[in-house]
């Protein structure tokens, strides 16, 4: 079936495709342009290229097990995506967690933020030409990662936030590794405005070019920093303030024009301000108790020993619990043993432990949140990124529906390059981060 | 002007058209008749309420309902800073509903989401195609009767 542009176009103008399979395409996302000479009369977005029917997976997966395919919604940022989950099955459940694992999902959150908006602007400065920007955006987000890698032991797919708080503890390096992150990625960031701020070619390509309204932007729906380069200061993050956000002190730049420079200039100052939190998180991080790495006993032999009697000795865990030994576990993750896995040195050694490991993996047990509905969304890397989950007192989510913050991104950009030229798809697509792991689901 | 409010308002000013109300886990949430949306969702957008974003619309398939379909509506009014959730349910004979594509903007994606993962039909919409599948695509996958491992390869698979 021929689309509605092929039917609609003019017959003395061209059409071309750009993408699905497109370097500036950012994954696989077809624009189909009718064009006079250089000028876009029309286009056409189509999406869907990488739908994998993640709600309707979600839908048949324990509260547990899905989180995993949020880690793959927008894998730039997987945190931020598994902290929105984690939080709505949290607030169906009315769970409180910790103190210290709350500190632990801020700055997780934001050293995504940062990483995200990071990744954004590399891909299009190098788009736009500014190859060196890239590489060294690139170089300041491999030291962020570095630091989500130590503690989760992952770089992209974490599933480090859990319901009850966090899966281990930060690697007991972390701070001077978080400290070289931040000090790394402000040099980063003080270069780059050096390098592109008064460019005449970045200029040229992104100022007054994908320029969007205020009331236009709230009418598509817009969020987060593309909303806020038009001007209306609206961030989940001030307006609904969740993990306590609001005990932190940072601002929320704003733009005048709505354009691509916009968008960029304020994902540059929203790193500032991400950065800024991170270091408050890592001032205000309760302190942990000193790890006790002594020698422990097998976990045979430790099963062996509690037929008897409790063994005093610890016990030396797979190498992949680190971090979520039986000593930390009170400060990372709640104690409520109906939604939360004991420690591993429990689920050994005690018949309490063992039963609680037991039901939270039998089908038919595990979390399961009273019947009812629930929305709830986190300030995501591209905006407000929500989750609705109607709950049937089941161990399986009734229906799980994913707010991506990209669709009305993306559902705006005909709209935005109508009467542009060719080249300007490119900055405009660039600078709104569309992430089609998130909007096609 | 608080949440309550607004229930209580769209209450008086829709008497016959609204089903129910509630307000649990601090989510204002009204469920009303199909026929009374776009009026309803027209009155909202304006001030004073001036719920001028449409956060999310979605959708929900019970099979064992009278009324198998749900439509939900998540607004939020940034003047405010309030979200409002509307509900409306719809019978398996007859799934259409008013399209909101000349309210909100972003409806226009939203809906189509919706027509594809569930069949709903929009009256009103400028370009009701599937989204997310492709058009030789049969059925609707959201639904809850659509099998989960059920496949429609486009070229047939490898033995």
């Amino acid at each position: 079936m021929p689309s509605r542009l092929q039917t609609q176009a003019r017959p003395d103008t061209l059409l071309v495709n750009m993408g699905p399979s497109h370097p500036a395409m950012h994954g696989a996302v077809r624009i189909m342009l009718e064009l006079d000479g250089e000028r876009i009369l029309n286009s056409e977005v189509e999406v869907g290229y990488l739908h994998r029917g993640f709600e309707k997976t979600c839908e048949n997966r324990t509260y547990f097990n899905l989180l995993i395919y949020t880690d793959r919604l927008n894998y730039v940022s997987p945190l931020i995506n598994n902290v929105g989950y984690v939080m709505t099955v949290e607030k169906l459940l009315g769970l409180q967690v910790p103190e210290r694992a709350r500190v632990i999902r801020i700055l997780m959150s934001e050293l995504s933020r940062v990483s995200d908006h990071l990744t954004c602007l590399a891909a299009m400065a190098m788009e736009c030409g500014a190859f060196t920007v890239f590489l060294y955006k690139m170089k300041a987000r491999e030291f962020l990662w570095d630091v989500i890698e130590a503690t989760t032991g992952a770089r992209m797919t974490t599933s480090y936030i859990r319901v009850g708080g966090v899966r281990a503890d930060l690697h007991p390096d972390y701070e001077a590794a978080v400290k070289k992150g931040v000090g790394e990625t402000r040099k980063v960031l003080k270069d780059v405005h050096g390098l592109l701020d008064k460019n005449k070619i970045f200029l040229n390509r992104t100022r007054d070019v994908g320029t969007m309204s205020p009331e236009n932007a709230v009418n598509f729906g817009w969020t987060g920093p593309a909303l806020r380069s038009t001007g209306i200061a609206y961030d989940v993050r001030k307006a609904h303030p969740y993990l306590g956000y609001d005990r932190l002190d940072f601002e929320i730049p704003t733009g005048e024009r709505g354009d691509n420079f916009d968008r960029y200039m304020v994902r540059m100052r929203e790193m500032d301000q991400s950065l800024r939190i991170i270091e408050q998180c890592l001032a205000c991080l309760p302190k942990a108790k000193p790890q006790v790495l002594a020698e422990g006993m097998e976990p045979a032999e430790a099963v062996r020993a509690a037929r008897t009697r409790k063994p005093d000795r610890p016990i030396k865990l797979s190498p992949n619990l680190e971090g979520a030994e039986k000593a930390v576990a009170d400060g990372i993750l709640s104690g409520d043993r109906r939604y939360v896995l004991p420690p591993k040195e429990d689920a050994y050694t005690s018949i309490e432990g063992l039963i609680s490991h037991f039901k939270y993996f039998m089908k038919g047990h595990g979390i399961r949140p009273p019947k009812g509905e629930a929305y709830f969304s986190v300030e995501g890397g591209n905006g407000e990124l929500g989750y609705y989950i109607v709950s049937d007192g089941t161990d399986r989510p009734y229906r799980l529906h994913l707010r991506a913050p990209c669709l009305p991104l993306l559902a705006s950009l005909e709209e935005l390059i109508r009467g542009r030229y060719v080249a300007d798809v490119i900055p405009t697509f660039g600078s709104m981060n569309i992430i089609l792991g998130e909007l096609d689901r | 002007m608080d949440e309550k409010g607004i229930l209580d308002e769209i209450r008086r000013r829709f008497p016959k058209d609204v089903v129910a109300t509630s307000s649990e886990l601090c989510e204002e949430t009204a469920v009303v008749r199909r026929e009374a949306l776009p009026g309803l969702m027209a009155f909202l957008k304006e001030k004073p309420w001036d719920f001028a974003m449409l956060l999310d619309l979605t959708c929900a398939d019970y099979p064992e309902r009278p009324e198998r379909f749900e439509m939900v509506y998540h607004l939020f009014s940034l003047a405010s800073n309030k979200r409002l959730r509307i509900k409306v349910p719809l019978s398996e004979r007859e799934v259409v509903v008013a399209s909101l594509a000349s309210l909100w903007k972003n409806a226009d994606w939203l809906e189509r989401e919706v027509f594809d993962m569930f069949g709903i039909r929009f009256e009103g919409h400028p370009n009701l195609q599937r989204l997310f599948m492709n058009e030789a695509f049969e059925g609707h996958p959201l639904r809850k009767d659509y099998p989960l491992r059920k496949r429609q390869p486009m070229i047939p698979l490898r033995k």
